[in-house]
């Protein structure tokens, strides 16, 4: 597999945690401009996968390049304006005011939320407000919304830094179906304005129909890799997920449904 | 706001200058008049300013750290560390040996204390270990500080001892001030710097990483920072409780919950609280002046209660 030319990727990585083996030599490279949905059981180290590509953990072996580039010569800096990150039930400590959670997307671009925000940031902000359909819940306190506004509010922190790489872990989790449709739009407009996107995801229809790729993670290693139709295929998702599916398709997408344990 | 706060310190600092014994001192026009205002009520009033101001910029730095409203100086042990670190310095004659000896081991202990209790936070639970390990900490350094005093050859050890805890700014002079000021300018200096890093804190460890916030190098600084404020404090100063609690929470609403925004009218609301509760126990009918940390706690134990009533429980869970 050759990594010139993808964004991001990783090479032999193995991701040990208290001598347990996470992740197993993964070997994945993933392009601009795609949206790659990470699919899998739970504890199949799909968390641990993004959190390694963010920067956030460092690899017991193997790498995570960014453009070539290891990520871990990196400076914090350029890390955080090239990748956005946003992790699983994201939450807040304070009851901040909806707009100044945006706005802490911008502190890779040097904002200050103490300070007068420059024109550009607050154009990002305005615009990432726009794209979750937040914009008359921009001035509320985080924790007078619902679950699922509060998530918005979260995705469009992490849209605010306009980043070239864009992770997200199951951002739909709490979302109602009109949201995480919602949500899947978003994550393919950001793929069309030029990022990188990758999403764990543990809706396997939502995957089909949102994402150019499905890698499976199953017992610390890749399973399938490839378009829908590939990696969704009934021999892998039977034995990755060890249940079996009923396999239809609406439109040429398939949508697996888990039947029967 | 900050204009407002900085307005009422500094109202609340020439008030400190006139009030005791001798009111408006300045007004004798004697020698006696002016050395007054300069030996006694000039430190005195100095001391509160800067010690409300650091207690006051250290709650609302580990409160924004920490990611926890009840985080403070006193409540959680830091304060007690420094105390008996100071204690220390006091009953080993180090103190006397040389000066700086007391400020320094104020601040090696209130930094220990800090990074005991990042730990908790990082392994832990979020409150509850933070709060857990707060008792630990004031457990241990109240029973080292009774192991100290037992030890000591000085008879009148344990009730002097217990007079300087209870947190006072009568009597200290020029040279406390001296000693103690520029390790509370160089902390205030050090953490006045971290706002934007506490603000992305506010989303978790992790995320706060991922904006590119170096948590190890902010974490190290925040414990020198505060180490330094706390210690220097205390050491010239006894334990001040309940001041780092209440003032970032008077002003946190007033700037949208922005840990970042807290700092610096925090620093100014403490400050305030300190003047104004030195003054009050200058003012109180009582035999003896009451310790100005006896004071502040007493206004300040049933605030923290009302605290933790009121607080979100969602936001304290976590």
């Amino acid at each position: 597999m050759t990594t010139t030319g993808s964004t991001i990727s990783v090479r032999g990585l193995v991701s040990r945690r208290d001598h347990a083996v996470v992740l197993d030599r993964i070997d994945l490279a993933f392009d601009a401009g795609q949206v790659t949905a990470i699919v899998g059981p739970n504890g199949a180290g799909k968390t641990t996968l993004l959190r390694h590509l963010a920067g956030l953990d460092t690899p017991s072996a193997g790498q995570v390049e960014l453009r070539g580039q290891l990520l871990a010569s990196l400076g914090p800096a350029i890390r955080a304006w090239s990748i956005a990150y946003l992790p699983q039930a994201a939450s807040a400590y304070w009851p901040l005011r909806a707009r100044d959670l945006v706005a802490l997307g911008r502190l890779p671009h040097g904002a200050d939320l103490s300070r007068p925000l420059k024109a550009q940031d607050a154009q990002a902000i305005q615009h990432a407000l726009e794209r979750v359909d937040g914009v008359a819940l921009a001035d509320r306190p985080i924790d007078t919304m619902s679950q699922g506004e509060r998530a918005r509010m979260m995705m469009a922190r992490a849209l605010a830094t306009e980043a070239a790489v864009f992770l997200a872990d199951e951002p739909v989790a709490s979302l109602d179906p009109a949201y995480a449709l919602e949500t899947m739009t978003i994550l393919r407009a950001e793929a069309a304005r030029g990022a990188c996107v990758i999403v764990v995801l543990h809706d396997l229809g939502l995957a089909a129909r949102f994402a150019d790729r499905i890698v499976v993670l199953a017992s610390n290693k890749v399973a399938a890799d490839g378009p829908p139709s590939v990696a969704l295929a009934a021999g892998v998702i039977e034995s990755a997920y060890g249940v079996t599916f009923r396999h239809l398709t609406v439109d040429g997408i398939p949508q697996p449904v888990a039947w029967e344990r | 706001m900050n204009r407002w706060l900085l307005l009422l310190v500094a109202m609340l600092y020439l008030v400190s200058l006139a009030v005791g014994p001798a009111w408006w001192p300045w007004r004798l026009g004697t020698e006696v008049g002016w050395a007054i205002v300069w030996e006694l009520r000039l430190p005195r009033a100095t001391l509160g300013l800067l010690i409300g101001g650091v207690l006051g910029l250290s709650g609302a730095v580990l409160q924004g750290w920490l990611r926890n409203p009840l985080a403070e100086p006193g409540v959680i042990g830091v304060s007690a560390c420094a105390g008996f670190a100071a204690v220390c310095a006091f009953y080993s004659g180090l103190a006397a040996a040389f000066a700086l000896a007391l400020p320094l081991a104020g601040i090696a202990g209130a930094a220990i204390a800090v990074a005991l209790l990042m730990g908790a936070v990082r392994s832990g639970t979020g409150t509850v270990s933070l709060l857990l390990m707060g008792v630990a900490i004031n457990a241990i350094a109240a029973a080292l500080i009774s192991l100290v005093l037992a030890l000591s050859p000085n008879p009148f050890a344990y009730q002097e001892i217990s007079l300087w805890l209870a947190g006072s700014i009568v009597d200290r002079d020029l040279r406390y001030l001296a000693i103690a000021a520029p390790f509370m300018i160089l902390g205030a200096t050090i953490v006045l710097g971290a706002g934007r890093w506490l603000d992305a804190l506010s989303l978790g460890e992790d995320t706060a990483r991922s904006l590119g916030a170096d948590t190890r190098s902010l974490g190290l600084h925040l414990t020198l920072g505060v180490g330094l404020m706390v210690g220097a404090a205390t050491s010239v100063a006894g334990i001040v409780g309940f001041v780092g609690l209440i003032a970032p929470h008077l002003v946190r609403g007033r700037v949208g919950f922005r840990p970042g925004a807290t700092l610096l009218p925090s620093m100014l609301a403490g400050a305030a609280l300190v003047l104004g509760a030195d003054i009050a126990v200058r003012l109180l009918p009582t035999a003896s002046e009451l310790q100005l940390g006896v004071f502040t706690s007493l206004v300040g134990a049933p605030f923290l209660v009302r605290a933790v009533r009121k607080a979100h429980a969602a936001w304290l869970a976590t």
